[in-house]
């Protein structure tokens, strides 16, 4: 009775995560591609591009199924021939900044660059000025 | 006591007030698709379920504005726009739905009992179409005009407050 009772109140728990996930995932999105050079192409541009859907990963890390379908897209076109460079513009196109996961210098995001270096800079002026005074 | 002393702690203070407003300030976590403004990519998605209608790009080509609804059937907030579209329809507003990784027969069972507001459904099974368009999310809804461009994106589920204001993008672009 009770396991019968237990067993049914997991099954009805169970049930929308199984509407969720029961579309297999998208053919290229667990599969490698077949030729080395071009999946480890796919797995390098992979590193460097946000899922939109848990916003901390990077695709290449995520289960999300958007993720997946991500992957899959990432991997059919370099295997049709398309660089990485164009495929991360066609995502930059859509998505701008957000999707990229790889810091780069761009008119919003130098301060984050040049603060520090600034910071160093001025440390070693201040630093340089008392070393000078004791001598 | 020279005043040089008070430079470190009056630099601290202004950072601690800098990140205190910041965090006082609501948080946007919406990815904005930068493809407003831009055609409708090419895309041919096969109809959702059996009776319906697929969709591709030519659909919107004909002249008339439409609403594009990315939703699923396993989308909780869909249940609550369910209503919205249902009105946004009823006002004279076209709305053709992709249904995202999703099965025909959940799409029938759902349509079946939160109403069907839609004149096609399409299915993408892979987010062909909602990478293409930047659509990062489930639901979205975009105002195609009567030539295929992209006019307005709104994200997430649709809200009662919002219905008029799809009517008015759809307005303006017709």
């Amino acid at each position: 009775m009770i396991r019968a009772l237990v067993s049914s109140i997991v099954l009805a728990l169970a049930i929308p995560l199984a509407a969720q996930q029961s579309m297999p995932p998208a053919p290229y999105a667990y599969r490698q591609l077949d030729d080395p050079a071009q999946e480890a192409a796919a797995q390098d541009l992979m590193e460097t591009l946000r899922c939109l859907t848990c916003q901390s990963q990077s695709i290449a890390d995520s289960d999300a199924p958007m993720a997946g379908d991500m992957r899959h897209q990432v991997r059919i076109r370099i295997a049709a021939g398309e660089s990485p460079g164009e495929i991360r513009s066609w995502l930059m196109q859509r998505y701008g900044d957000y999707v990229s996961y790889k810091p780069e210098v761009s008119s919003t995001t130098w301060p984050l660059f040049a603060i520090p270096l600034l910071l160093v800079l001025v440390v070693g002026v201040v630093l340089l000025g008392r070393f000078r005074r004791r001598a | 006591m020279s005043w040089r002393l008070w430079v470190p702690l009056f630099a601290f203070a202004l950072f601690v007030g800098l990140a205190a407003y910041q965090l006082t300030q609501p948080k946007d976590d919406f990815v904005e698709s930068r493809m407003v403004g831009e055609a409708l990519p090419y895309f041919d998605l096969p109809p959702a379920m059996e009776g319906a209608e697929g969709i591709s790009n030519a659909t919107f080509a004909d002249g008339k504005p439409r609403l594009l609804n990315i939703w699923a059937s396993w989308c909780l907030p869909c249940i609550a726009e369910a209503p919205h579209l249902e009105s946004l329809k009823e006002q004279g507003a076209e709305i053709v739905g992709v249904a995202i990784r999703d099965r025909p027969e959940d799409i029938a069972r759902f349509l079946a009992r939160h109403g069907n507001p839609y004149s096609r459904i399409g299915r993408d099974d892979l987010s062909e179409v909602q990478l293409a368009i930047g659509s990062s999310g489930v639901p979205e809804t975009f105002v195609i005009d009567g030539k295929g461009v992209i006019r307005y994106q709104h994200i997430g589920d649709i809200r009662a407050d919002d219905v008029p204001v799809l009517l008015a993008e759809l307005e303006k672009v017709r």
